[in-house]
């Protein structure tokens, strides 16, 4: 199979940092085309940047990135983009179009695409995704699922080789984010498209073929789901979720708060702090 | 409650004035703004206000909103309107003088049309924007602004910047009623006490609103271009407006009624 991404000793510096440490030290790894990576780590890893470094948006200090046979540069980076879809975090601050429909004809305009062309690919687009009944729709009367599957529609209409979902579910209820991964399956299934998912979200890594770990900027283990999952609780050292009562525990012990050691299931973890509460 | 200040404006239906191209709606409504200063007697006010209602019934909409839509304004136009009765040229019968207020038959007359001119307006605008969807108004000012481009006035990227604007509306008035209730729950008391302190109340809110308005432009900005925006030219566009025979109609209407205006301004 053929590297659709490759990375060759990325260096990574943000540019108002006043220290010389880099976000991202000597990153390199490959990507074959049609293929579904994760890549997790801890808040702060470098992941997030690491996508952006992808297609362009931050531009590295040293190293070189190559996107289906195209060295990133400033001249090729509209190319580039083209080929890249990429689904941010937050459902409303990537929603540009004031109705759904403009929305997921937006990198259609921006490529000067013909609108004959782009009504039929708004249409199958939202087809594909399940909207096609929200079209002419705002955004506020969207759920945040609803807004990430209309982002997949804009990317689906471009037609990227490869799209990039930057912790794209986890701002979304348990709810949303299972249909954001199906539509995301699906569409894997549909087209040989590559997939780059950047989480703290296990069912989202377990879906990949491959996942990557990221510490510290640096790329610390490579391997299948199941060989990752073996480690069991150091996942949660790599970034991936802790339940939730676990993560309430953490923030409570880093206040001074002595906290049980057995683990607490949410409802017990609620009477724990009536307790603690009204002992005080 | 402030949704329904701006956004409940618009009622959705389906009526000829619905229909209409949002140029043709938005310019008719100036360029009416502007011949209800050629009435200047009875029969041409009475003319106005048949055209006016007539364009209501039209548009299917309930009178209600249009009476609303002059509530708010009331003590302003009735200030005007004092102001025109007590001070303007004596002329006709005098009723009352006392230094320089001086209320005339005349005075009367023109207190009385510049309120019918107001509510023309006002009806007038009201029907505009209660039959246009913002997005609409928005394309409609893009299409009138195009002539601008000729002096490099960015027309594409201001329309751009007006439908992101209005998109975003809903979503701010979302985010300020949450840090509303986040500062509630703090102890802050909006609508108390006098109005310094009811604008102080307001600093909690408004911070909070800026700096999260900033980090969703920066989002939205690498997102555009992420989706490869790079400006407004060379771009193609979804969604069109298309002049129809009913907008050429309605332009014909207004030539018509301009005509019967000035008709009646110089022989009645």
């Amino acid at each position: 199979m053929s590297q659709i991404i490759n990375v060759e000793h990325l260096n990574y510096r943000y540019p108002q940092q006043d220290t010389d440490a880099l976000t991202l030290t000597d990153v390199s790894f490959s990507v074959a085309a049609g293929e579904w990576v994760a890549i997790v780590g801890h808040n702060g890893s470098g992941k997030s940047t690491l996508a952006k470094n992808l297609n362009g948006l931050l531009a590295p200090v040293s190293g070189q990135i190559t996107i289906d046979g195209q060295v990133l540069s400033e001249d090729t980076v509209w190319d580039i983009r083209r080929k890249i879809g990429m689904v941010f975090q937050n459902p409303d601050n990537q929603f540009v179009g004031a109705t759904v429909a403009d929305d997921v004809a937006f990198s259609l305009e921006n490529q000067g695409i013909p609108r004959e062309t782009m009504l039929k690919r708004v249409d199958e687009a939202l087809a594909q995704v399940d909207m096609s009944a929200f079209k002419t729709r705002e955004p506020a009367r969207l759920s945040g699922g609803q807004k990430q599957r209309v982002a997949l529609a804009g990317m689906i209409a471009a037609r990227p080789k490869i799209l990039i979902l930057d912790e794209a579910t986890s701002m979304l209820d348990p709810e949303g984010r299972a249909e954001v991964l199906a539509t995301i399956r699906q569409m894997k299934a549909d087209s040989d498209l590559t997939v780059l998912s950047i989480t703290h979200d296990i069912d989202e890594a377990a879906s990949a073929n491959r996942v990557l770990v990221v510490n510290d900027g640096q790329l610390v283990e490579e391997g299948t789901p199941a060989e990752i999952f073996e480690h069991g609780p150091a996942l949660i050292k790599m970034g991936l979720d802790m339940p939730y009562p676990e993560r309430l525990k953490a923030a409570l012990k880093r206040q001074g708060v002595t906290v049980p050691t057995t683990y607490l299931t949410e409802k017990g973890m609620a009477d724990w702090l009536w307790q603690l509460i009204s002992n005080k | 409650m402030m949704n329904k200040l701006i956004f409940g404006r618009y009622i959705p239906g389906d009526s000829v004035i619905h229909r209409m191209d949002p140029r043709a709606k938005l310019l008719l409504s100036f360029y009416f703004i502007g011949i209800i200063f050629i009435a200047n007697n009875w029969a041409t006010y009475v003319l106005l206000f048949a055209f006016t209602l007539l364009a209501i019934k039209l548009s299917g909409v309930k009178w209600s909103f249009f009476i609303n839509g002059v509530k708010p304004l009331i003590w302003l136009i009735l200030f005007t309107v004092i102001l025109q009765v007590l001070f303007s040229a004596s002329g006709g019968t005098v009723y009352f003088k006392w230094g320089i207020i001086t209320i005339s038959q005349l005075g009367l007359v023109n207190g009385v049309y510049i309120f019918c001119r107001f509510v023309l307006i006002i009806f007038m605008s009201t029907l505009l924007t209660l039959t246009t969807p913002p997005l609409e108004l928005s394309d409609a000012i893009e299409y009138i602004l195009m002539p601008l481009k000729v002096v490099h006035f960015p027309v594409y990227e201001v329309a751009l910047m007006l439908s992101i604007a209005l998109r975003f509306v809903p979503t701010l008035m979302d985010e300020t009623e949450k840090i509303m209730n986040a500062q509630r729950a703090r102890g802050v008391d909006f609508g108390e006490g006098n109005i310094f302190q009811q604008m102080r109340a307001i600093v909690p809110l408004l911070i909070p609103l800026f700096v999260s308005s900033f980090n969703r432009a920066e989002d939205l900005a690498t997102a555009m271009e992420a989706r490869g925006y790079q400006g407004g030219e060379g771009r193609s566009k979804y969604r069109i407006l298309k002049w129809q025979a009913r907008d050429t109609w309605a332009t014909l209407a207004f030539a018509v009624l301009t005509v019967a205006l000035v008709g009646l301004r110089l022989y009645v």
